[in-house]
């Protein structure tokens, strides 16, 4: 009976997850009346439009990333190796982008960094990409620290330290031969959990007027009916494929296979 | 003056003073260890020669230089950990050449000195291995090749066989003795456990509440331990007080027999003490006195058996060898122990 309970919670499960996705596709495939095609994607994905706000939201999503790791790892490191007891006002710290709302960020960056501000990066174009990428970087905190903090927990970071440093090793020796390829799946666990988020993106890019793809799926699902259930696809297989690289990563890292 | 020497060297964490005017000077090719408890201050030591921690007075010289001020990667000195340390991302060829590459030896010299540290671990094979495919005695092995890579000129090794299966840590701290007296490096050598300390080193430091207690030959710090605390803890002591009861000619009486010593004693009451295999069980040659009593707990260790016995209210314990014609005497048999008295410690507090 224990059994047939299990198995029903299970088939509703998927059920409640599989069915709403089920009938995404199908919507997305029935643009040709009568007929199921690929007409809506091949749309999508032809429209220049697309290709120019995705290769956007792509490169700021690298450049993301690649602060991420510059401004987390080093971060995360020291407080366990020297600061222990900050630990706890880090993880704070690092929290607070998921009470704090996007909008809220976004408005702050625009009162202090506007163009008659000491500092005016929402002057020109480059100042305000950079100050997307640092808005994606806040908002992808959370879930890089956690990644890079998890990562850390599994390896001795004093003692490979000592161990490094009484071979001669100075400090940048020890981050990138010693402590970075030993937490590189948790680090890109965090880049790949980035990754997606900088991808659906909406509130900061519209709000700082840039060609990302969040206000793009936007646009196209307030005037197109078949295109947006097509691009929601794109973006969960994008999601999906971010979320498998970060499985066979971990799977093919050799050095951690004890650990399992 | 000596090959490393440590001059007054004193460390506080907060108010805590954790190592007191520590001194100790080490000849080059010296085996030294740092014996004590936890909590002892043994292990700072350590690291502040190795540099990982920075003394709050006094100084350290390897080789007539001061090292105080230098990082640990500026002090040139090799360090195994109980913990291992190899790094896991690295294969064990990979992590002995680690040291070298860091310092930028032409790869060729590198391998060559690799594959010579790997045949000096006797697992000359194993060198696209990672760590975690190696057993723990391996791993220790490994990280003792890479610590020698560099050919440090002080070798610290930090309790490196505590995490070890109990008949590999004997097999290993041979090994590494061999090698370190093959190499003739200068070694200092961090343990709680006594019989490492006692069968691998040439002078034991003996610590206790951050002070050095007692340095000497372990022959010297087990046969003549300089306080109590040191008695103690090196080997089993059976320690007793005694009355002195002619001072001049070291008579004393203890647990109701008299005892003379020979040798002259302060007035009023001393402890005396006796290792377990300097009392016989029976009469034997050379030990003229016989004191009576009473079996209380017998322990088998194969070998040897442990007895304790109550003699005159004061608990001794002692050791016979394990003979299969002559069973141990059972708890509650009286039995005659034989002692030389001019044996007996005298100890000082």
């Amino acid at each position: 009976m224990n059994r047939f309970w299990s198995w029903a919670a299970l088939a509703f499960g998927l059920l409640y997850f599989i069915l709403p996705l089920w009938g995404m596709v199908m919507f997305s495939l029935k643009m040709r009346r009568g007929v199921l095609s690929l007409d809506a994607y091949a749309k999508v994905l032809g429209d220049e439009q697309f290709q120019a706000t995705f290769s956007y939201s792509t490169i700021m999503a690298l450049f993301t990333i690649a602060f991420g790791v510059l401004l987390v790892v080093p971060t995360a490191y020291w407080v366990r190796l020297k600061l222990p007891g900050l630990r706890p006002f880090i993880e704070f710290v690092t929290l607070l982008p998921l009470v704090i709302p996007a909008i809220v960020i976004v408005f702050g960056y625009i009162r202090l960094y506007n163009t008659s501000s000491w500092l005016p990066l929402t002057g020109s174009t480059m100042g305000t990409n950079i100050l997307l990428m640092f808005g994606y970087a806040t908002l992808s905190l959370p879930y890089m620290y956690r990644a890079v903090d998890t990562g850390l927990r599994t390896i001795d970071v004093a003692t490979l330290t000592e161990a490094a440093q009484s071979l001669g090793a100075g400090w940048i020796t020890i981050m990138t031969r010693v402590i970075l390829p030993n937490v590189l799946v948790a680090v890109l666990s965090g880049a790949f959990l980035t990754f997606a988020i900088v991808i659906g993106e909406f509130t900061m890019a519209a709000l700082l007027n840039r060609p990302a793809f969040g206000p793009y799926l936007q646009v196209l699902g307030a005037n197109r009916a078949y295109e947006p259930a097509a691009l929601a696809v794109v973006s969960f297989a994008i999601t999906w494929v971010c979320m498998g690289l970060i499985q066979l990563f971990t799977h093919f890292s050799k050095h951690t296979k004890a650990a399992r | 003056m000596a090959f490393l020497d440590i001059e007054h060297l004193e460390k506080s964490f907060g108010q805590t003073k954790v190592v007191k005017d520590f001194n100790l000077n080490i000849d080059k090719g010296e085996f030294v260890s740092l014996l004590g408890p936890s909590g002892c201050g043994k292990t700072t030591v350590l690291r502040m020669v190795a540099g990982f921690e920075t003394p709050s007075s006094g100084d350290i010289r390897i080789d007539g230089r001061d090292v105080v001020d230098l990082r640990p990667n500026q002090r040139n000195i090799g360090m195994m950990f109980q913990a291992y340390a190899l790094f896991p991302n690295l294969t064990v060829a990979q992590n002995v050449g680690f040291g070298l590459r860091v310092a930028g030896v032409a790869k060729s010299e590198a391998a060559e000195r690799i594959s010579e540290m790997l045949d000096l671990i006797g697992l000359p094979d194993l060198g696209a291995r990672y760590p975690f495919q190696l057993s723990g005695g391996q791993q220790q092995r490994v990280a003792l090749a890479r610590a020698l890579a560099v050919r440090p000129r002080v070798l610290l090794l930090d309790e490196p066989l505590s995490a070890l299966d109990a008949k590999i840590r004997v097999s290993l701290r041979e090994e590494m003795r061999a090698i370190q007296r093959r190499l003739g490096i200068t070694t200092i050598f961090v343990t709680h456990d006594q019989e490492e300390a006692l069968s691998m080193s040439d002078r034991v430091v003996v610590m206790h509440q951050g002070i050095a207690e007692q340095c000497g030959t372990p022959f010297e710090v087990y046969n003549r331990p300089a306080t109590r605390f040191v008695a103690n803890f090196v080997g089993t002591l059976n320690t007793f007080e005694a009355d002195v009861t002619d001072g001049a000619s070291g008579r004393v009486r203890v647990a109701g027999h008299d005892l003379t010593l020979g040798r002259a004693l302060p007035a009023g009451r001393v402890t005396l003490a006796a290792r377990p295999e300097m009392i016989s069980l029976g009469a034997h040659p050379g030990r003229e006195t016989s004191l009576t009593g009473r079996i209380i707990d017998v322990h088998f260790l194969g070998s040897v058996i442990r007895l304790r016995a109550e003699v005159g209210g004061a608990t001794l314990a002692f050791d016979t060898f394990n003979d299969t014609d002559v069973p141990p005497p059972k708890v509650g048999e009286d039995v005659t122990l034989s002692v030389a008295a001019r044996d007996l410690l005298v100890i000082g507090q």
